[in-house]
């Protein structure tokens, strides 16, 4: 009770801070700021000064080039209408491999996963599993990594899932740990990295080549040539259809993290934009949707956790289900 | 909208950052954390799998236990039944040779008294024998003073004698 007060209070002083709205504020421009990808790393603005963490840009054009995106226009190149790096002289987009927002975010995040994990295999290196129960680290991810071996992975690909689980486990947590750190708004945190078509693409590609390289006869088999009527094959409806299939599923997985993982920051965004839209609107009005955006905001971040960590979870679960229709052995034999 | 085109510097780091993740993980991370656990619950599995076996083991000893002292009791019965039996025998036995003892300590006796009887008999007829010579002898001393004394005693002693002598 006495928490709420002092929140409730604090929100209530929002209220006769007189708002500054000398600019027009461009919701666009915030919200696309946040969950696209930059060549630098806006952390924030204190009394007009920004502070921005330059990032270095690769580009192969005519030769490799090296340089910080704050010298980007020393070395010829600028950024066009949609942000994307041109080069100046021509307006053609090089081949661009620059260490962008999402890409430091990708390495920092892949770099804290792995060190987690290893740290975990660690323990279990070091200690005698049959003697004592295990401790602090390995403790907190046994459970994860067991719930998701024995309860999704077990189930759903067959009696052949210790080949693939390493894949699929590896998958879960560099989703989740994605998707925990997007939600987390300070600097090493905060980048939209799943919900960026290019990173949950390369997943549902690696589901897909996991999917299709280790599928067996039977597998192909109900692709090229299925258990229907005659007809059917003939004129080739299904083995096209099934084909697409192969195509449409990773496809799926593609957009289904993606979105969900983008509607969110969206969403979230979108909320906490109430309070910089009400700026102009007078104190009342701006103070009253603050504290509304606030406790929204919460409410949101609260769902935001829980659908980090179910995105990840069904991510794995389809790509297991995926797995394990590749290698379903026939229920009965067909001539 | 660049929201759904994949920027291809970004799909690049992508495939190098997550193959690298997944060859490290894949490699030193999970199988180890996986194995591990397995090897435990497999541990867990046969622990109980044991415990089940020696509790079953318990249960059959316990049943045999049941039946040993079953067993015994019926051996003990046996054994006091046989004990009592032989005991009635021992002792019939006893009585009965007892009383052949007795049987023939009182023969043994009665020998002996009609031995000593007879040698008692025999004693006192030789003393009644003595005594009866001697007081023979005075008589005969006092009365054979005279001859005619002698004489009559003389014919009448033959002729007892040749009285007691035709009896026989």
């Amino acid at each position: 009770m006495k928490a709420w007060k002092v929140i409730l209070s604090m929100l209530l002083a929002l209220v006769f801070v007189p708002a500054r709205a000398e600019e027009e504020f461009d919701m666009t421009k915030f919200i696309f700021g946040h969950i696209g990808d930059a060549y630098e790393w806006h952390i924030t603005e204190i009394a007009g000064k920004e502070i921005v963490i330059p990032l270095p840009c690769i580009v192969i054009d005519d030769g490799l080039h090296v340089f910080s995106s704050h010298h980007m226009q020393e070395h010829g190149y600028t950024l066009n209408e949609n942000g994307k790096l041109v080069n100046a002289a021509t307006g053609a987009r090089p081949i661009d491999i620059s260490i962008t927002k999402n890409v430091l975010g990708l390495i920092f995040d892949s770099a804290l996963l792995v060190l987690l994990i290893l740290l975990c295999a660690r323990w279990y290196r070091w200690h005698d599993v049959l003697k004592e129960k295990p401790t602090g680290l390995a403790a907190l991810l046994e459970p994860v990594i067991v719930m998701i071996e024995q309860d999704v992975i077990k189930d759903a690909v067959g009696p052949e899932y210790k080949k693939f689980s390493p894949y699929l486990l590896t998958a879960f947590f560099f989703i989740l740990i994605n998707n925990l750190m997007g939600i987390f708004p300070v600097f090493p945190g905060g980048a939209n990295i799943t919900g960026n078509i290019a990173v949950t693409g390369v997943m549902a590609l690696f589901t897909f080549f996991m999917v299709n390289l280790f599928g067996n006869k039977h597998y192909w088999k109900d692709i090229l040539w299925p258990d229907v009527p005659i007809f059917l094959k003939a004129i080739p409806i299904m083995p096209v259809i099934e084909i697409l299939g192969m195509f449409t599923k990773p496809f799926s997985l593609m957009i289904r993290l993606f979105a969900n993982m983008l509607a969110g920051h969206i969403m979230l965004l979108s909320v906490i934009a109430l309070i910089f839209l009400t700026a102009a609107m007078g104190p009342v009005l701006n103070g009253s949707m603050t504290v509304v955006a606030a406790l929204f905001g919460v409410f949101l971040d609260c769902l935001e956790i829980l659908v980090a960590f179910i995105q990840a979870y069904v991510f794995t679960m389809l790509s297991s289900v995926f797995i394990g229709l590749a290698h379903q052995q026939p229920e009965h034999e067909t001539n | 909208m660049s929201l759904i085109t994949p920027d291809f510097g970004l799909l690049f780091w992508m495939v190098v950052i997550f193959g690298l993740v997944f060859f490290l993980l894949a490699k030193f991370g999970f199988p180890i954390i996986t194995k591990a656990v397995q090897q435990r619950s497999d541990y867990i599995a046969d622990s109980l799998k044991s415990a089940d076996e020696a509790q079953a083991r318990l249960a059959g000893m316990a049943e045999e236990q049941k039946k040993m002292i079953e067993e015994t009791r019926l051996e003990q019965s046996r054994i006091l039944k046989e004990a009592s039996e032989s005991r009635d025998r021992i002792i019939a036995q006893a009585k009965e040779e007892a009383a052949a003892e007795a049987a023939k300590l009182l023969e043994h006796a009665k020998v002996e008294i009609a031995a000593e009887r007879e040698s008692a008999i025999r004693d006192i007829r030789r003393q009644v024998a003595m005594i009866s010579v001697e007081v023979a002898e005075k008589i005969v001393r006092k009365d054979l003073d005279g001859e005619d004394a002698q004489m009559s005693l003389i014919d009448r002693m033959v002729d007892e004698a040749s009285q007691a002598q035709i009896p026989n």
